[in-house]
């Protein structure tokens, strides 16, 4: 290593030396940067699995536009559309098709534990709104009380949800109805439940009752082929005399939902803070690794001085210093970070993992923290008077 | 100024503090340092001497009067100019100052890789060839910890010398060694200095190596007192 930064430098590595130089410390200091670093991956990873687990049912639709009430800032939130707003936009000669969409949480006692399933209410007669995978089986929701259940719902093992078929169904009781299971899709647990179920309309409303067929919660649109959705949307809010509606296309809605989560949610600041409080308690310890090395040398770096090097080369030895902590300090912190996340996703179920994103990521940002500490220590370098030497 | 003179002070004068504080450590201080000289400047604590060095050895900035060193003025020079100057001499200190991370080598190297463009093989090369003078063939790739005084003290005037520095400044660097490891490390100096033609100012309480200088300034409270070649 030594002769690697030699070649790399074109001088003596002094700043790997003396972070080398007492093994102890230098171990203490990776330690201290490679922690920093599993802070801000577990955070991230844990923003990311929000970020994943907000847009997951969005992936269940296909549609162009969606309206929705006014406070409606997440799928699962807000108040409902009235129907009425639905047939006035299939009025529009650019919409093709649209659908209501409804959205609750039922709970299902499990015995051991009680799980949350976001469940959502369509019409089983139009499978276009839904992708391939879910349209092939929504015809089964045709039958009064079917459903189609998330085979990774938290809660629910593997071999039962892979057990989940029309020959082999699940039945369970949930809102004082019994609903059969007739086969599965992909979904996952998120923050707002434990997986999700697909079911008609009119089961829907079943198990709702409070629920009304002329209120879904938000509106699906499919436009012809070729039409201009801005247009399309512009026209809808000269159409549509509630101006408190939001009329979007659908994937703007899905970014919507997620920056409503991640900057307006307590948890989605919470998580932000997380990371903010890594990258600071990593620039901390860098910081205090540094200037408590470089008041160690001072004495060292003051002959250097006395001998006509320049600020330029001390401040090369501390970001070479920095450099090699925040290098040496990533690597067990991505290790730990990894390993964290899988344990953490494998518990939860939600979609925890280290993506290379995170990883670049978190590696430029720990070496450019590393490097701004550094170059903060150098200021004390100011105390290294040659004079005083004498 | 005579060109075989490296070193001219005229009228140097030099206060440490301000205001009321404000004290004068040097008065009307006069001298010159011809090439290849061995010069040992002696004096009280508090006489001067230190300040002397630091002056000459551009490491504070000259109040009052002149000090020429190499052709260069010091009294009204850049930072930058001092610090270009400094890269021209060699330095040792009382505490040899080692790198406690560096090898000797490396710590020899230091002193010539200041000198911006030395390709790190010659650096080396260098760094050996002074060691082996100073007798540290042996004791080459040794950290400092591992070497005993009179040997740290060896391998920093290898690094003082090793860049071929036109003048060496030596503050008290017999000072911790006993008499043996201080006439060595004396000869030595002298040995090298002359044959590199460096000129060398040693500041010293040490009686043991004045009969080894050439020439003996002593300080007295700040004014050059005695200027005369050693007895005997």
């Amino acid at each position: 290593m030594s002769r690697l930064l030699q070649a790399l430098f074109g001088r003596l590595p002094i700043g790997w030396l003396q972070l080398t130089h007492n093994r102890t410390r230098f171990a203490a200091a990776l330690a201290g940067v490679a922690f920093a670093n599993v802070l801000v991956f577990v955070q991230l990873g844990i923003m990311n699995a929000m970020g994943t687990a907000t847009l997951k049912p969005y992936t269940f639709f296909q549609a162009d536009l969606m309206i929705s009430a006014g406070d409606a800032n997440a799928l699962s939130e807000g108040g409902n559309v009235a129907r009425q707003w639905l047939l006035q936009a299939m009025a529009d000669p650019d919409v093709a098709d649209g659908v209501g969409l409804f959205v609750g949480n039922v709970p299902w006692d499990r015995g051991d534990k009680d799980i949350s399933l976001t469940t959502f209410g369509v019409d089983p007669a139009k499978p276009g709104f839904m992708v391939p995978d879910i349209a092939a089986d929504l015809g089964l929701l045709e039958v009064q009380d079917a459903a189609l259940l998330d085979r990774l719902a938290r809660g629910i093992g593997k071999e039962e949800a892979a057990a989940i078929r029309p020959q082999t169904p699940l039945s369970f009781e949930t809102q004082g109805r019994t609903v059969t299971a007739y086969a599965s899709f992909t979904g996952g647990g998120g923050f707002g439940g434990d997986g999700y179920m697909l079911v008609s309309d009119q089961t829907f409303l079943s198990l709702f009752p409070a629920r009304t067929s002329t209120a879904p919660d938000h509106i699906l649109l499919a436009l012809r082929p070729g039409a201009a959705p801005e247009a399309v949307i512009a026209r809808l809010r000269a159409l549509i005399s509630d101006p408190s509606l939001r009329i979007r296309s659908f994937a703007e809605a899905g970014q919507e939902d997620l920056r409503y989560q991640q900057t307006r949610r307590p948890t989605g600041i919470i998580f932000g803070f997380g990371v903010l409080i890594g990258v600071l308690v990593g620039l901390v310890i860098v910081y205090q690794v540094l200037s408590t090395d470089v008041a160690d040398h001072l004495r060292e770096y003051a002959t250097f001085k006395a001998m006509g090097y320049g600020p330029r080369f001390f401040l090369g030895i501390v970001l070479e210093e920095a450099l090699v902590l925040g290098l040496f300090g990533f690597v067990p912190g991505l290790i730990v970070g990894t390993t964290i996340l899988t344990v953490m996703g494998k518990i939860t179920t939600l979609p925890l993992a280290m993506t290379p994103a995170m990883a670049i990521g978190v590696f430029l940002g720990t070496l450019l923290f590393s490097s701004l500490s550094g170059t903060i220590a150098t200021r004390r370098l100011a105390a290294a008077d040659p004079a005083d030497l004498f | 100024m005579d060109p075989d003179t490296l070193v001219d002070v005229r009228g140097l004068n030099h206060w440490f503090g301000s205001g009321e504080a404000r004290k004068q450590a040097l008065f009307e201080v006069s001298f010159s340092l011809t090439r290849g000289s061995f010069t040992a400047l002696m004096g009280p604590s508090g006489s001067g001497k230190t300040t002397v060095l630091t002056l000459v050895g551009c490491l504070r900035a000259v109040q009052d009067g002149s000090v020429r060193l190499l052709d260069h003025e010091l009294n009204g020079a850049t930072e930058a100019g001092l610090v270009a100057l400094r890269q021209r001499l060699g330095f040792i200190f009382q505490g040899h100052n080692l790198h406690e991370s560096l090898t000797a080598t490396q710590n020899v190297m230091m002193g010539v890789q200041v000198r911006r463009g030395v390709p790190d093989p010659l650096a080396r090369q260098a760094a050996s060839h002074a060691l082996g003078l100073v007798g540290l063939a042996d004791r080459a790739g040794y950290l400092p910890a591992n070497l005993s005084g009179g040997q740290k003290q060896r391998v920093a005037v290898a690094r003082a010398l090793v860049g071929n520095p036109a003048l060496v400044l030596a503050d008290e660097p017999t000072a911790a060694l006993d008499k043996d490891s201080a006439a060595e490390v004396v000869d030595l100096l002298k040995r090298m200095g002359r044959a590199r033609g460096t000129t060398t100012l040693l500041v010293t309480h040490d009686n043991r190596i004045l009969d080894r200088a050439d020439r003996i300034l002593t300080l007295q409270d700040g004014r050059i007192a005695r200027d005369e070649a050693p007895r005997g």
